[in-house]
């Protein structure tokens, strides 16, 4: 609690500037408005006006700058038009019973879930193997682990719209299986990095207690390594959702989808309705902060009740 | 089916040579350890040529490697064109600034504490969202060409960069920063002699990391428009125009570029951070 007022003056300092920005950034195209409704602007023509820069703008037409924070197409809304676009796209429509309409994002965003989800889970097996294997395997750890290291400085996301139209051209309907491959591929591996650390973390003389008890290798493996390695699988899972976020996002963008978060963002871009751009934002951003909470929450919930420091 | 069973035997072959190699007793030797990564990667290829050739698969669909080599030695002029643009141009510049600013702030944050404790949390809850969804936004602000892609790297490099150096700076102990008191050190000369080099793996850890978000920034900006050059551009209207081969020599550029990028910055840190636990025992 300590950090609250430190974290809430910064918000408050994020808020302001916003706010302050607002202005200039809209200021040319509220003159074109306040032009085209009859008012008086100062270089009279929006030719002129590109000419002049945003504060002289500001200077000589201070009566019109409010303007820009009413715009319905602002290149720039204000925090209270994206918080009202949210609502009107989210709890609005829940209240009038129509949560799951096609202009929801609830319904967008539950889309966008599912398959970040599905990849997630792939991703985090995916990764939990290929650890396992390099863990106990020296031909495994010798030939992939380089490998693991390439694959992530390659940008996958640039294979998927690769990957959307193979997967079609395969005979695979719908979306949601090529997007979850594509956030499992950016989420895999934290989980592989995290779980190799994490099940060569007991150390040599706690293996070799449990070789006393002769404890069989699958035995050591369930008793001692596995329990070992969880604090560094959560951390890493936390990485891993927002990576798988984003890969289900991308996976969303480039190839004309019509519904998840990503195709509102492809969508409001097309039909130039950027407070549409906006809401998908921040609704992706409120997905992607309560996943990465739920996950911390149970991090410290199945730590505590396996008696580890949290 | 002749190339099916060439590429299982090739495989089966390679598997065994790894194994042999990996268990006779030089398996520390630097040779080795370069062979065994490189026979598997050779056994992928071999594998994928194999099976496309085998059961004939349309190259509509996936083309084989030794076409994409083909394609990409044919189109060698396009290829530079568009690693200039996306590469040097956008990626690396937004790279820079990003990187750049975001030292900077950190070492202006470094100074109150307040600062610091407010920012942490944000800068690390802003590093997990999906900052890519922005490109549309800030290429209508900033145009179709390359400084929109600049601009979303910057975007998407900022935080991470900013809380690592962060993180990097509160490394040293009051010992330590006492200790400098003691020698009548100011700030700027505790500052560059301790707590910097002391932060140098954080930082460079966040340099890691950004040097991969740079590239999939700037090649998914340009899924929003770009001019007529640039690697998402080739990818995404390739993919449109069925040249997957083109595609696939696009995104073997797009490998060997992140991987050098990545790799640059590993070298340098391997010069600059040497003391680092991490780094000794390497030869």
């Amino acid at each position: 609690m300590r950090s609250l007022l430190p974290i809430l003056t910064v918000l408050g300092a994020i808020v302001a500037i916003w706010y302050l920005a607002v202005a200039p950034m809209n200021v040319r195209v509220a003159l074109d408005q306040v032009e085209r409704s009859g008012a008086i602007v100062e270089p009279a023509t929006s030719v002129e006006r590109r000419a002049t820069s945003v504060w002289r703008l500001m200077l000589d037409n201070s009566e019109h700058v409010a303007a820009g924070y009413a715009l319905e197409r602002p290149r720039l809304p204000t925090p209270a038009q994206v918080g009202q676009e949210l609502w009107k796209t989210t709890g609005e429509m829940v209240l009038r019973g129509r949560a799951l309409s096609k202009r929801s994002l609830i319904l967008h965003g539950w889309i966008t879930l599912k398959s970040t989800l599905s990849g997630f889970v792939l991703g985090t097996l995916l990764g939990i193997l290929g650890a396992v294997a390099i863990v106990y395997s020296r031909v495994t750890r010798m030939s992939l682990m380089p490998w693991a290291i390439i694959s992530q400085t390659i940008p996958i996301v640039a294979l998927a719209p690769m990957i959307i139209v193979l997967s079609s051209q395969l005979g695979i309907e719908g979306r949601g299986l090529p997007k979850a491959i594509i956030s499992a591929y950016l989420c895999y591996f934290p989980v592989l990095v995290g779980m190799v650390k994490g099940l060569q973390s007991p150390a040599i003389a706690q293996l070799d207690l449990l070789r006393t008890y002769s404890a069989s290798g699958l035995q050591s493996f369930l008793k001692l390594r596995l329990p070992a390695s969880v604090p560094y699988l959560f951390t890493s899972l936390k990485i891993g959702i927002a990576a798988a976020l984003v890969g289900t996002i991308v996976g969303e963008l480039p190839t004309g989808a019509v519904s998840g978060l990503g195709a509102r963002i492809l969508i409001g871009d097309q039909f130039g309705t950027p407070l549409a751009i906006w809401a998908a934002l921040f609704t992706a951003a409120i997905l992607a902060g309560l996943l990465v909470t739920f996950l911390d929450l149970s991090q410290r919930l199945i730590l505590r009740r396996m008696g580890m420091p949290s | 089916m002749m190339w099916v069973i060439i590429a299982l035997v090739f495989w089966l072959a390679a598997w065994a040579v790894n194994v042999a190699l990996a268990r006779s007793r030089y398996h520390d030797t630097k040779l080795v350890r370069l062979i065994v990564p490189l026979l598997f990667g050779a056994t992928l290829l071999v594998l994928w040529e194999g099976l496309v050739r085998g059961f004939s698969v349309s190259p509509v669909i996936l083309p084989a490697p030794s076409v994409v080599a083909q394609t990409f030695a044919n189109s060698t002029d396009i290829l530079w064109v568009d690693f200039t643009q996306t590469v040097l141009k956008g990626a690396v510049s937004g790279y820079a600034i990003g990187c750049l600013s975001a030292f900077i702030a950190a070492i202006a944050i470094d100074r109150s504490a307040f600062l610091t404790r407010g920012l942490l949390p944000i800068g690390n809850f802003v590093a997990a969202l999906p900052i890519v969804g922005i490109a549309p936004i800030l290429v209508s602000w900033f145009g179709f060409d390359w400084h929109s892609k600049a601009a979303v790297v910057v975007v998407m490099v900022f935080f991470p960069m900013l809380v690592n150096t962060v993180q990097g700076l509160r490394e040293t102990d009051q010992m330590q920063r006492d200790l400098m008191h003691t020698y009548a050190a100011g700030y700027v000369t505790t500052l560059t002699k301790l707590r910097l080099p002391a932060a140098m793996p954080f930082v460079f850890n966040g340099l890691k990391i950004a040097a991969t978000l740079a590239l999939i920034g700037a090649i998914v900006a340009e899924y929003f428009g770009s001019p007529t050059r640039g690697m998402g551009f080739r990818i995404s209207t390739g993919v449109g125009s069925l040249s997957i081969d083109l595609v696939w020599a696009e995104i073997f550029v797009a490998a060997l570029a992140g991987s050098g990028f990545y790799g640059a910055v590993a070298l340098i840190e391997r010069a600059v951070t040497f003391w680092h636990p991490s780094q000794r025992g390497r030869a």
